[in-house]
């Protein structure tokens, strides 16, 4: 079993006397990506600054590779890079010395200084803007420096929060590869809304809504939870319900808004060969057949309304 | 790690043209001071016959430079204290210092020294304009020093206190004007108690403590007074800061 570089136990934070997180407990494995996902307010960020000693927790804890940041804030905080939502970036430096403070500030040794920046400006694309004032630089550079702010002194974990907000698509698809190397080397903790991206770069994913966990588990998982055993077909010439239903191995059959079929089959059954043999026999009008994809929107709606379901059991109980 | 706090801070100070700017000017107020300090010793002085009437060329000299830059660094050095830790709020980079292996002590401190650097270009600069006096006349070191030592205690005062009220808010100039009038009244808080000048209230004014140090008096008890006064507020500050961390 690989070890744990990051745990967090029953991590609370309240804010007056609602609570911004609950309960939230988790670890990270060497070497993985996590995605952190959840709506807008749900509460990520204030995790990921409880993670990084930005935030003392109401209750709980975290430990980072074995240390509790709390009580040993210097050492953890060296095994720890860190870029917020809102990038701190020291606009008036260029991102030669930005960088150069960066790797000072993280107990980097001063003869590893240069090497360490050369290397973090290597890895982020930033090599032909070293010169450049961090305030004229474009805001997906402005990212890049942010990105190499955090991996500058090779932590052992790098906890991005949000980093893919605000960019262009060609932006995007480069931080995530940016994302997906730094993954290889460090444990990443990374906190989006957009769902594509967590399925994109990460390994496992964890969904928190209102302060509370209510998923975790591997991208596998997420997955199986989308795919389930459906195909969506497009007939122009549609038979009749009973007819399809004959087919081996069908379940059940839905219509959808679009007039299309979304058929469900049983385990170990793939019925396309059958339904295409059978529609170009029969001439059915065979448009379109494709397995049918739950979109990630509609887990995570069904998720989050799960959780609230539940939440409202608990009260009616209470009461 | 506060070498490198403040190392950051100095270069920060640097990057922008507000750190040139008030080095110029006031290197150009104290410049044109001495000039007349010099210009008026020989008029005054050849109008003074008797002995007593007469006083040396560097406490002459001396009076009117260090008594002006103890006036301007009221108005500098909050000018130049309130972006340290309230810039940091506006433009969202406390977290880049939080999430960095360094204290909170650390950071507050090594803030506090990177302007006591900066502040000391222009105490240091003074001290050799005046030292200058000394290729046409023989000049008391001793009470340069003994001013340059009150004008930096003075001015680290005052930079404490600047950056306890940069913690308060996300608004350099509110910090700005805040730390000023706090400033102006501490300094004139003996002038409210000219009647009684060993009242306690009187006792607690920055100039009152400046004063001897201006005569070329090196009292234990001033300097006591002045490190009294910027631990309290460097700790008030780093207090603020630490409740950052736990209100959130």
């Amino acid at each position: 079993m690989t070890e744990a570089t990051l745990n967090a136990f029953d991590l609370s934070r309240q804010f007056g006397s609602n609570y911004a997180v609950r309960d939230v407990s988790f670890h990270l494995n060497q070497g993985e990506v996590l995605g952190f996902l959840g709506p807008n307010g749900a509460g990520k960020s204030t995790t990921m600054r409880m993670l990084t000693g930005n935030l003392a927790p109401s209750q709980g804890g975290v430990k980072i590779c074995g240390i509790d940041i709390i009580e040993n804030p210097k050492e953890a905080k060296a095994l720890i890079g860190y870029l917020p939502e809102i990038r701190p970036l020291y606009k008036e430096f260029t991102v030669n010395e930005f960088l150069n403070i960066a790797a000072r500030f993280h107990n980097v040794k001063s003869s590893y200084v240069h090497k360490a920046v050369e290397a973090a400006k290597e890895k982020c694309g930033l090599a032909h803007m070293s010169n450049r004032l961090i305030e004229n630089l474009s805001n997906g550079y402005q990212q890049r420096v942010g990105i190499a702010q955090a991996i500058i002194h090779n932590p052992e974990i790098v906890i991005l929060d949000e980093p893919t907000v605000g960019l262009d698509p060609i932006q995007i698809r480069e931080i995530r590869k940016l994302i997906k190397e730094i993954g290889k080397k460090h444990s990443v903790i990374l906190s989006t809304h957009i769902l594509p991206e967590v399925e994109m770069v990460c390994d496992r994913v964890q969904i928190i809504d209102k302060g509370n966990l209510v998923f975790h588990g591997s991208i596998e998982d997420l997955k199986q939870h989308r795919l389930g055993n459906k195909l969506l077909i497009g007939l122009s010439k549609p038979p009749t319900l009973t007819k399809l239903k004959a087919i081996n191995g069908v379940e059940k059959i839905e219509k959808d808004e679009h007039g299309m079929f979304i058929i469900k089959f049983k385990d170990k059954y793939l019925p396309a060969e059958e339904i295409v043999y059978l529609a170009s026999k029969e001439n059915w009008g065979l448009y379109h057949i494709a397995p049918h994809v739950t979109s990630l929107e509609d887990i995570f709606v069904q998720l989050t309304q799960i959780q609230t379901l539940d939440n409202q059991k608990i009260e009616v109980k209470k009461t | 790690m506060i070498i490198n706090v403040a190392r950051k801070e100095l270069q920060s100070l640097f990057a922008s043209p507000m750190g040139w700017i008030i080095l110029s000017l006031l290197m150009l107020a104290f410049g044109s001071f001495y000039l007349q300090g010099v210009n008026n010793y020989f008029e005054v002085m050849s109008g003074a016959i008797r002995p007593a009437e007469r006083v040396g060329v560097t406490i002459f000299v001396g009076q009117t430079v260090y008594g002006i830059a103890s006036f301007l660094m009221l108005f500098a050095v909050p000018l130049l204290s309130m972006g340290l830790i309230s810039g940091e709020r506006k433009s969202q980079t406390l977290p880049f210092l939080f999430s960095a292996p360094i204290s909170l002590t650390e950071i507050v401190v090594g803030k506090f020294l990177g302007l006591i650097i900066f502040l000391s270009i222009l105490v240091v600069y003074i001290l050799i304009m005046l030292s200058t006096l000394n290729i046409w006349s023989d000049i008391d070191f001793g009470y340069l020093l003994s001013n340059s030592l009150g004008l930096i205690l003075l001015a680290a005062s005052f930079s404490a206190l600047g950056i306890y009220f940069s913690s308060l808010t996300s608004q350099p100039i509110v910090a700005a004007i805040l730390s000023f009038i706090a400033l102006f009244a501490l300094m004139g808080l003996d002038k409210f108690f000219g009647s009684q000048p060993d009242h306690w209230f009187g006792y607690i004014s920055l100039m009152k403590h400046f004063q001897s140090f201006s005569r070329g008096v090196i009292d234990s008890k001033d300097i006591i007074y002045f490190i009294l006064f910027i631990t309290t507020f460097l700790v008030l500050t780093i207090r603020r800061l630490d409740s950052d961390r736990l209100t959130g």
